[in-house]
């Protein structure tokens, strides 16, 4: 069954055209990547799938359930997930309240329990404390639980987004550029982190990367995006071959 | 070394011990009657504080009409002590009074909280500010309450043990609030808003939600308030009133409990301490009026963070929370990293 169904999706921010009839679909357990220039209307359509902005036309499906007009936080909890082309912490918060934020709809407990902390809150609060710890375990993070989020050197910020990102228990991974401002040695673990990430909490990956080493060392399928269109789709081997991705991407050859 | 019953329940045995205090030092005269006032003044621009803290610290939004939650937690506590229940019962059902104030404020604050998170930005100053002048102008025209005379014939309910306790209650709650996935929500959306939505946080239901608990505690305030003067009028809760609550929340710093608890106390003291200063030096007690904006302004521009800037008390952070917790699950945490296979 397909997990995520888009289809003739467009958006308009006044008369400018972002995205036009995108259609993408993704089956479980892919790990697919949208690339383009710059301005291409990518992160367009991370915003439109995450609800962050309601899509002009089109639809998208989700489980074969339609996002359209739902709020951001349902969106989330149907189980996808996002991180940032910048990294976007809650930079004054512990890193242990970074992630524990990421349960709130899984807290289990209604807001009169937390004011007078009965058992059913202390008791959950335990239990979202426990896996939170596990995940930054995992993640080589819980030495730093306590320290704030803003003095972490910048690739474990990186990693603590990705954390945060997994507290919602999603099924399908939106990643922004997640190499961006990375070194080639972090590159390299970088990848190996999507790889293992999506064995291991069984995702469908869908990122957008600027980095051709990233998107042609991992990903099964790319998606060309050029002036809110698809210009191309296809195996990592097709798309650097394919002609007008060169153009997109190098301009147009002068004859003579 | 302290023991760990003492780290685990010290200040509650604390709290326990001073309660009798606050029955009998003014009951024996210890502490003279202007001190016991002043002290009750205290206890409740502290719960103002908190309240004002809880919107404009910890949210980050900015209401600028606490007053007016205040003034209709006043006058239903007022209202009821008063009209319904019976005297003898009046200092029994001082509670129920309170709470009712409380949740009355909390209603109203639900109406204004609803279309006002709508949209961002300065909406909700405006929102609050027109709120709080309607709520003045209401209470002057309902003839029944006195109008613009005000309302009187509450007894003197509000007594130096009755401020502790519901102050110990109020920053109970307030704690237990902020140190829940709701408060790090409200915190997460201070931060980035859009960020929060995209982990989960439902941010209107948050921000609503605390505007209401908010509310809440303005209102119970204004039912202690009642009960000390014995008399409310509508000019009692202008923007002045909550201006002052502005000054005490970014005086003790934004964003913390403790710094609410301090910047009341420190604001109540100087006001008061003013007034003798005022009097002694013959200098009309009108310029007690300029000092807090004036407060206000030069805290902004010297110390924007306020006394506390962020940080807490340790007393007033739940154990589980407090940063030695961690010590005991460091270990665990050392035996999962054996056991369990971790990221490359």
């Amino acid at each position: 069954m397909t997990l995520l169904q888009i289809e003739q999706l467009t958006h308009y921010f006044g008369g400018l055209r972002a995205v036009q009839d995108f259609n993408l679909n993704l089956q479980p357990g892919e790990l697919v990547a949208l690339i383009g220039p710059n301005g291409a209307g990518k992160t367009t359509v991370f915003n439109l799938i995450t609800g962050v902005y309601r899509p002009t036309e089109g639809n998208i499906a989700f489980r074969g359930q339609s996002l359209v007009g739902w709020p951001t936080h349902k969106i989330i909890s149907m189980g996808i997930a996002r991180t940032f082309q910048n990294v976007r912490l809650f930079k004054e918060l512990s890193v242990l309240d970074n992630v524990r934020i990421a349960h709130y709809t899984r807290a289990g407990y209604s807001p009169l329990e937390a004011l007078l902390r009965l058992p059913n809150f202390l008791q959950q609060e335990e239990r979202v404390r426990q896996e939170t710890l596990d995940l930054l375990n995992i993640f080589g993070l819980d030495d730093l639980a306590e320290s704030t989020a803003k003095n972490l050197p910048y690739g474990q910020q990186r990693r603590l987004e990705i954390a945060r990102a997994l507290a919602t228990r999603p099924a399908l991974l939106l990643l922004d550029e997640p190499a961006a401002g990375m070194n080639p040695a972090e590159v390299e673990q970088l990848m190996e982190t999507i790889l293992w990430i999506r064995r291991e909490f069984q995702l469908t990956i869908l990122l957008i990367e600027h980095q051709m080493r990233v998107v042609m060392g991992i990903t099964e399928r790319i998606q060309v995006l050029d002036f809110g269109e698809t210009i191309a789709e296809g195996t990592p081997t097709e798309i650097q071959n394919h002609p007008k991705v060169i153009e997109a991407y190098l301009g147009e050859e002068v004859a003579g | 070394m302290k023991s760990e019953f003492w780290k685990r329940w010290g200040v509650l045995v604390t709290l326990i011990l001073i309660f009798p205090l606050t029955i009998l030092l003014p009951k024996f005269g210890i502490i003279n009657p202007y001190i016991d006032l002043v002290l009750k003044y205290i206890g409740i621009n502290i719960i103002l504080a908190i309240s004002l803290n809880l919107v404009n610290g910890y949210m980050g939004e900015f209401s600028v009409g606490h007053a007016g939650f205040m003034a209709i937690g006043a006058y239903t506590a007022s209202l009821l002590t008063v009209w319904l229940f019976p005297r003898q019962l009046g200092p029994f059902l001082f509670p129920i009074a309170l709470l009712s104030g409380g949740i009355a404020a909390g209603i109203a604050g639900l109406g204004i909280a609803f279309p006002s998170f709508r949209t961002r930005g300065d909406y909700l100053a405006i929102v609050t500010l027109a709120f709080n002048m309607i709520i003045k102008s209401v209470l002057e025209n309902i003839e029944a309450i006195g109008g613009p005379r005000g309302f009187m014939g509450m007894e003197k309910l509000t007594s130096l043990w009755w401020v502790y306790l519901v102050v110990i209650l109020m920053v109970f709650l307030a704690r237990n609030y902020v140190f829940s996935n709701f408060g790090r929500g409200v915190l997460s959306i201070r931060e980035d808003e859009i960020a929060s939505g995209l982990v989960s946080v439902n941010t209107r239901q948050v921000k609503v939600l605390t505007f209401v608990f908010s509310a809440f505690l303005a209102g119970v305030a204004g039912g202690l308030f009642a009960h000390e003067l014995q008399f409310i009028n509508p000019r009692s809760f202008t923007i002045l009133k909550s201006t002052d609550m502005l000054v005490m929340v970014y005086l003790g710093g934004i964003g913390s409990l403790g710094g609410s608890i301090l910047g009341a106390t420190v604001f109540t003291v100087v006001m008061e301490g003013l007034r003798s200063v005022l009097q002694q030096i013959g200098i009309s007690q009108e310029w007690r009026l300029v000092v807090a904006p004036l407060m206000l302004i030069l805290l902004m521009i010297f110390r924007p963070s306020g006394i506390m800037g962020l940080r807490e008390f340790r007393f007033l952070i739940p154990h589980k929370e407090r940063p030695e917790a961690f010590a005991g699950h460091r270990e665990q945490m050392q035996a999962r990293k054996a056991a369990k296979e971790v990221l490359p």
